[in-house]
C-alpha cells in the first residue's frame, strides 16, 4: 500500500501542494481529478520523486521517506523500482527503436538477460498489436501507438504501481478509446494504477477510488460511487462544471 | 609553372602527414575530452551538500574561468605564451607538445559550450522518462541524453574540427615545419608567392572537403531515427 501524509510543495512563493494526505490501495485504480492548476500532476510526480516534496512523508511497504530530510539515492531507487510513470506526451526515447525503448530499463537498470527482456517486450507488443513495429523508431508511429508503447515500457519493469499523467489528453478520440480500453483491461487484471485524468467516463468505468484535488488540497477522497452520487457540494459543483464543458 | 607546384608537393605532403594531420587529430581528441568534462561540470547540478557542494561550486567557477580565458584571448597569443612564455617560469616544452596543448585547450573551451548547449537542448522530459524507469543520472546521460545530444552537436563540432585543420597553420609561428611554414620557404626561394600560397590553400581545402564528406556521413547515421531518414 502506498501512503502519503501531509505532502507540501512550493515552487518559489506559490504553494502547489498544501499538505496532502492519501492512501492508494494496492490492486486498485485511483483516479486523481481536479481543475487545471490544482496540483494533481505535481502530486502524481511526487509519488515517483520526479518532484521532491518540501515536507511530508511517503510510506510504501517497508520504505519510509521523510521529505524534510535528504532522500538517499538508494531510497530514491527503491521507490522508482516500485513505480513507473506514463506521461501525457509519452516521452519515448527517440534514439532507440521500439524494442529497445521497452528493454532499456530491464537490461540496463534491472539487469535482466537481453534475450529474456526481448521476449517479454515482444509479448507486451503482441498484446497491444504493435509487434510488427519492434524495429521501428518512435517517430514513425502515431501518437496513439506511441502511448501504447509507453504503457508497455512502464509495464516491462513490472512496477507495483503505474502512474499515469493524463495519458489520453494529447490523443485523437479513437486512440483515446484504445488506450482507455487497454487501461481498463489492466485495472481488471488487478494492476495498481494512479491516474490523473479529465476523462470522467474512464473514472466512472474503471476507477475504484477518486481523489479530487483543488488548490493543492484534497476536496474529496473516497469510493467512486460516493463521488458520482455527488455527496459533497464541491463534488457536485465540479461535476456540473465538467458537464457544462 | 607546374614544375614549381610539383616540386613543392612532396615536402608539403610530408608536412601534412607529419604535422598538420597529427596536430589536428591529437588536439581535437584532447580538446573534446576537455570539452566534455567542462560541459558536464557546468551542466550537471548534483544534489550534494556540505564540503562536496562547496568543492563542486569551486570546480564550476574554475571551469567558467577556463572557458572565459581561452575564448577571450587570441589563439596565436595562447600559443606564444605556452611556447615562448612558459620557459620564463621553467616550463620548457617541445614545439609540437606546446602546439597540441594550445590547440587542445582552445578547442576544449569553445567545444565545451557547444556540447553544453546540445545537452541543454535535449528535452527535459527525456530525463523524467529515464528517471521513472530507474535510470541513474550517469546512465541517463550515457544511454539517453548523450546519443540525442550527439546528433545536435555534430554540425557545430564538425565546424570546430574543420576550423582546427586551418588553425594548425599558426603552429608555423612556433617553429613547427608544418605545411604553411614549408610553403613560406618555397615562396621565398622561387618568388612565386601567389602560386605557392594557392597550392597550400588547395591542400587545406582538400583536407577540409574530406572532413565535410565525413560529417555528412556521420550526420546521416546519427539522424537515422528521424522520420523520413531511415538510411
Amino acid at each position: 500500500m502506498l501512503k502519503i501524509n501531509e505532502i507540501k510543495k512550493s515552487f518559489g512563493k506559490k504553494a502547489v501542494l498544501k499538505g496532502i494526505s492519501a492512501k492508494f490501495p494496492q490492486g486498485k485504480t485511483t483516479v486523481i481529478v481536479g481543475p487545471s492548476g490544482s496540483g494533481k500532476t505535481t502530486l502524481l510526480r511526487s509519488l515517483d520523486m520526479l518532484v521532491t516534496p518540501d515536507s511530508g512523508t511517503l510510506d510504501f511497504d517497508d520504505l519510509h521517506l521523510d521529505f524534510a530530510k535528504p532522500i538517499s539515492n538508494k531510497e530514491n531507487k527503491e521507490l522508482r523500482d516500485k513505480t513507473s510513470m506514463v506521461f501525457q506526451n509519452w516521452n519515448l526515447f527517440p534514439n532507440l527503436t521500439i524494442l529497445k525503448n521497452i528493454t532499456a530499463s530491464p537490461i540496463f537498470v534491472h539487469h535482466v538477460a537481453k534475450e529474456q527482456a526481448e521476449t517479454n517486450a515482444h509479448n507486451l507488443l503482441k498484446e497491444v498489436g504493435l509487434d510488427e513495429y519492434a524495429d521501428a523508431y518512435p517517430d514513425e508511429l502515431s501518437g496513439g501507438q506511441q502511448q501504447r508503447i509507453s504503457i508497455c515500457r512502464a509495464l516491462a519493469v513490472k512496477p507495483e504501481y503505474i502512474l499515469l499523467d493524463e495519458p489520453t489528453s494529447a490523443l485523437d478520440p479513437e486512440s483515446e478509446m484504445m488506450i482507455l480500453k487497454m487501461l481498463e483491461r489492466l485495472a481488471k487484471e488487478g494492476q495498481s494504477m494512479i491516474m490523473v485524468t479529465h476523462n470522467m467516463q474512464f473514472a466512472k468505468d474503471a476507477a475504484d477510488k477518486i481523489l479530487l484535488v483543488e488548490n493543492g488540497e484534497v476536496e474529496f477522497d473516497g469510493a467512486k460511487d460516493a463521488f458520482f452520487s455527488q455527496s459533497s457540494i464541491r463534488v457536485k459543483e465540479f461535476l456540473q462544471g465538467i458537464s457544462l464543458k | 609553372m607546374w614544375d614549381i607546384v610539383i616540386s613543392a608537393l612532396p615536402k608539403l605532403l610530408e608536412a601534412m602527414v607529419k604535422y598538420t594531420i597529427p596536430l589536428t587529430l591529437l588536439s581535437f581528441t584532447f580538446g573534446i575530452i576537455i570539452a566534455v568534462i567542462v560541459a558536464l561540470i557546468k551542466f550537471l547540478n548534483p544534489k550534494v551538500s556540505g564540503i562536496v557542494s562547496i568543492l563542486w561550486k569551486l570546480l564550476r567557477l574554475l571551469a567558467s574561468f577556463y572557458v572565459w580565458v581561452f575564448r577571450s584571448t587570441p589563439l596565436l597569443v595562447q600559443l606564444f605564451i605556452i611556447f615562448f612564455g612558459l620557459p620564463a617560469i621553467g616550463v620548457k616544452l617541445p614545439a609540437f607538445t606546446a602546439a597540441v596543448i594550445g590547440f587542445s585547450l582552445n578547442t576544449g573551451a569553445y567545444a565545451s559550450e557547444t556540447i553544453r548547449s546540445a545537452l541543454l537542448s535535449v528535452n527535459k522530459d527525456q530525463w523524467d522518462a529515464a528517471y521513472t524507469l530507474g535510470f541513474s543520472t550517469p546512465k541517463t546521460l550515457w544511454k539517453i541524453i548523450m546519443p540525442q545530444a550527439f546528433r545536435i552537436v555534430l554540425p557545430p563540432l564538425s565546424n570546430e574540427f574543420i576550423g582546427l585543420v586551418k588553425d594548425t597553420s599558426l603552429a608555423s609561428t612556433i617553429t613547427i615545419a608544418e605545411m604553411f611554414q614549408i610553403i613560406q620557404q618555397y615562396a621565398a626561394q622561387n618568388y612565386e608567392p601567389l602560386l605557392m600560397y594557392v597550392e597550400v590553400a588547395a591542400l587545406y581545402a582538400m583536407l577540409c572537403t574530406i572532413l565535410s564528406v565525413l560529417q555528412r556521413y556521420l550526420e546521416k547515421k546519427s539522424s537515422r531515427y528521424m522520420k523520413g531518414d531511415k538510411n
